[in-house]
């Protein structure tokens, strides 16, 4: 209870000091809203009316007080882009990012962990190596690439799915989640490849370890030591790790989401930084960064949990 | 934080343009996608997102001018060679002296809220786009307007004077119905398609009007897909998601592999190399006509884009066909050792500047690579500095804080003032801080201009003066490639932004 209070206390102070530096941030980039949206009609005097309007000419510390009140207050301000309030646009494309995560995140623990199994099981040298080395090459390549490689085998050679035909998840939740299996499994291979490496090691570890001898002695099969001791404790660092996958992947639909023209918080992200968009940018940054601290907090505690050594700190 | 996201998007587009490579290696045969005749649906590719108001008076980018075209109409219309035909206005009169319009309106014309227009709508917005218009030299010829009046369905605008490019202004004043407040968002008008929705950076989809005064279009439905990537949009395109997608480049036309139809106009743009005629050392006319010797311009269009592409000689571009004076085209041939001695006389000799060019318009950075590499020949010593698109709007276009930039300005409506108009002195949007009496005069005197031949020869002149001083270097008007699949057709260029889709129809 302790430990929930102090690290809800550390996420809104965090939370605080990532808007304050998102916004100030802004103050520091060149160009502004106006300049956008008025593009080659802009006049000194039209420029300064619609900076009266968005309510530019006030100073910054004014501004930012105001815009953390009404946040609080649940209101996330208007585009200065798209001239709707910020929740509804975020209701639009908050899903799709969401969908996304989810489905790269189940991916990656329904393919990653039996393949972490088998492969801290495997006997034969010669497969064992095979597979670290396919598992490194995985790793190192980015998702991005592997987006771009699947658009234009799948897409353009194959023709199985049709690049940035994105069909939208309220006409059809099928049609939708089908385009999202490739930038998801996109997503997903490079922290498949980290996991199963690390189960794999961990896996391994265990087994060197003294009470796997005596369950052995004791006349337990193989299979039932690996999953009734052995898994249990290997399992620790990985859970934790996939935890931090959760988080990573949010971020990382940022990338694959331009690659396959995918409508979610990503792309709004990176166009409003280009147009100056801030209240949009402020409420999406301060969302990721809530969400990494909070999947970073559900590990703490599944750590926790798990590991009862830590239950004590 | 920007700079990382920059970088990490220069990743993305590093991969793209190789995946744009293999393309060109796929080999697919022509007309297998789609060939189904009797499709009604078309789906377009848009390579940016929509203004943020999608009111008529409100709209900035060309891009959405373009599709917001069907939606909107005036009493008259562009038509494709550049003349107007009536739309909203079933036919209209001008007097003797050329100081009464007088317009009809059509019978059975209907909003696409299912209310007619009548003349209160008219007037009400003629009243709001003067009152509102971004587009300064719009509101500014309509400031003009001594008195409209309606009586039944009549409208009649009275000028102070002669004014014969009057029409034009009147095709960019869209009607709309009065006291709908939600135009920004959910835009209402009288052309062949319906607004249907918007989703931003996803689509804007398009139904047809089915009670159009001019008969309903044949395509039920366009759905328009946003990119705001240009190779995001050329993959998607290639494999045969879209029907159509306009103003590509002739590299991405080069390596589509599905055989669609290309058809070939131009941008309708006045691309320049832009100098800051405020500012040394571009604010001495010599220097500036050194430039334009030390430019050659054929080699240009040959690097950038295979010799397609228009030349320009000065700020007006072909299609514009009454007002285009071709003689300008070649007022400066290349001749380096002209632009050298320009430049001793000048006292400039070993000049060096910087061209600031937008970074997300491929096409513009292009020509900017190749022309440092042209002046470089003719001792200038040129260097690029590429800005994002908002840095370049806020310190090039209004704090005018450059030497040189090359970019392309469009006319916002079809009248050589939309192209011509910027460079009086006194135009809030004269970047270049262009400051000619000669050339103000020239434009005022098109402006009062009694009949068609005096202002024509009035919009030459101010050309003429441009040319003359060597305002800016002059390059090109670009090629632009439409690509249609082959189970549509009809598809039709317009002297400015405009995609008609009610002209666009399944191919037989």
């Amino acid at each position: 209870m302790k430990l929930v209070l102090k690290k809800t206390a550390s996420l809104i102070i965090t939370l605080f000091i990532v808007s304050l530096l998102a916004f100030l941030a802004f103050q520091i980039i060149p160009g502004d809203p106006t300049t956008k949206i008025l593009g080659t009609n802009a006049s000194p005097e039209k420029v300064q009316a619609l900076r009266a309007q968005l309510g530019l000419d006030r100073p910054v510390l004014l501004r930012y007080w105001d815009w953390l009140v009404s946040f609080l207050k649940g209101d996330f301000g208007t585009s200065y882009n798209y001239l709707r309030p910020v929740g509804s646009l975020l209701a639009d494309k908050l899903p799709v990012t969401i969908a996304l995560t989810l489905l790269s995140f189940v991916m990656t623990v329904v393919i990653s962990i039996p393949l972490g199994i088998l492969a801290g099981r495997v006997r034969s040298q010669a497969a064992d190596h095979a597979g670290v080395v396919l598992n490194q090459v995985i790793m190192a390549v980015p998702p991005f690439f592997f987006g771009i490689l699947s658009c234009y085998l799948f897409g353009i050679v194959l023709k199985w799915f049709q690049p940035g035909n994105y069909i939208s998840l309220s006409d059809s939740v099928a049609g939708g989640i089908s385009y999202l299996l490739l930038p998801a499994l996109s997503l997903a291979l490079p922290r498949i490849a980290m996991t199963v490496r690390m189960l794999r090691g961990s896996i391994r570890e265990e087994l060197t370890h003294n009470y796997v001898y005596t369950a052995q002695a004791r006349g337990m099969s193989p299979g039932k030591i690996l999953i009734r001791h052995v898994l249990k404790n290997a399992m620790i660092p990985v859970v934790t790790f996939l935890a931090v996958s959760a988080a990573e992947i949010m971020t990382g639909t940022i990338i694959i989401e331009q690659v396959f023209t995918i409508p979610g918080i990503g792309r709004l992200l990176v166009s409003s930084i280009g147009n100056r968009d801030f209240p949009v940018v402020q409420a999406i940054v301060v969302l990721l960064a809530a969400w990494i601290m909070i999947v970073n907090f559900i590990a703490d505690m599944l750590n926790h949990w798990m590991d009862p050594r830590l239950a004590g700190m | 934080m920007k700079r990382r996201i920059a970088s990490l998007l220069s990743l993305v587009v590093l991969p793209c343009a190789l995946s744009m490579g293999f393309g060109a290696t796929a080999v697919m045969a022509a007309g297998t996608k789609n060939a189904s005749s009797g499709k009604t649906e078309l789906v377009v590719g848009l390579s940016q997102d929509l203004d943020n108001s999608l009111d008529p008076y409100q709209i900035t980018a060309a891009g959405t001018r373009e599709v917001l075209f069907n939606v909107f109409e005036g009493l008259v219309k562009p038509d494709t060679d550049g003349s107007f035909v009536d739309a909203v206005a079933s036919g209209h009169s001008v007097s003797e002296d050329g100081c009464t319009y007088t317009f009809t309106l059509r019978d059975g014309v209907k909003f696409h809220n299912g209310e007619a227009v009548t003349s209160d709508d008219v007037l009400y917005s003629f009243e709001t786009c003067a009152a509102t218009a971004t587009n300064t030299a719009v509101a500014g010829a309509l400031s003009d307007i001594q008195d409209i009046t309606a009586s039944d369905n009549e409208i009649t605008i009275t000028l102070p004077e002669a004014n014969s490019s009057f029409l034009s202004t009147v095709s960019s004043v869209s009607i709309i119905p009065k006291d709908y407040t939600d135009q920004a968002t959910a835009p209402v008008g009288t052309g062949p398609f319906r607004f249907e929705s918007y989703s931003p950076q996803d689509k804007v989809v398009f139904v047809r009007n089915e009670d159009y005064y001019g008969g309903a279009p044949q395509l039920e439905k366009v759905i328009c897909r946003i990119y705001e990537d240009a190779n995001a949009l050329f993959t998607s395109l290639d494999a045969g998601t879209l029907d159509m997608a306009s103003h590509l480049a002739l590299e991405q036309v080069n390596s589509l592999s599905n055989g669609y139809e290309v058809i070939e106009g131009e941008m309708n743009l006045v691309q320049a190399l832009y100098l800051n005629n405020a500012k040394a050392p571009f604010d001495d006319e010599k220097v500036r006509q050194a430039l334009c010797y030390a430019v050659d311009v054929d080699s240009l269009l040959e690097l950038t884009e295979d010799g397609h592409g228009a030349k320009l000689g000065s700020s007006i571009y072909p299609s514009f066909t009454k007002y285009f004076d071709e003689t300008l085209v070649d007022a400066y041939p290349y001749d380096p050792e002209k632009a050298a001695e320009l430049l001793e006389e000048a006292g400039a000799s070993g000049l060096s500047f910087t061209i600031k060019v937008p970074s997300n318009y491929q096409p513009h950075v292009d020509t900017a690579n190749v022309l440092v590499e042209m002046l470089a020949a003719a001792g200038i010593n040129a260097s690029i500095q590429k800005v994002e698109w908002s840095t370049w709007l806020s310190d090039v276009y209004q704090g005018r804080d450059f030497e040189a930039t090359v970019i392309g300005f469009d006319a916002a409506y079809l009248s050589p003032d939309a192209l011509l108009q910027r460079w009086v002195s006194t135009d809030s949007s004269n970047m270049i801080g262009y400051s000619n009496e000669a050339y103000d005069a020239a434009i005022e005197k098109a402006h009062h201009a009694a009949d068609d031949e005096a202002q024509v020869e009035a919009y030459k002149e101010a050309q003429k003066i441009l040319s003359d001083t060597a305002a800016n270097v002059y390059l090109q008007d670009m090629a632009d490639f439409v690509v249609l699949n082959p189970a549509f057709t009809g598809y039709e260029f317009y002297p400015l932004y405009a995609i008609d889709f009610s002209k666009i129809h399944p191919a037989e």
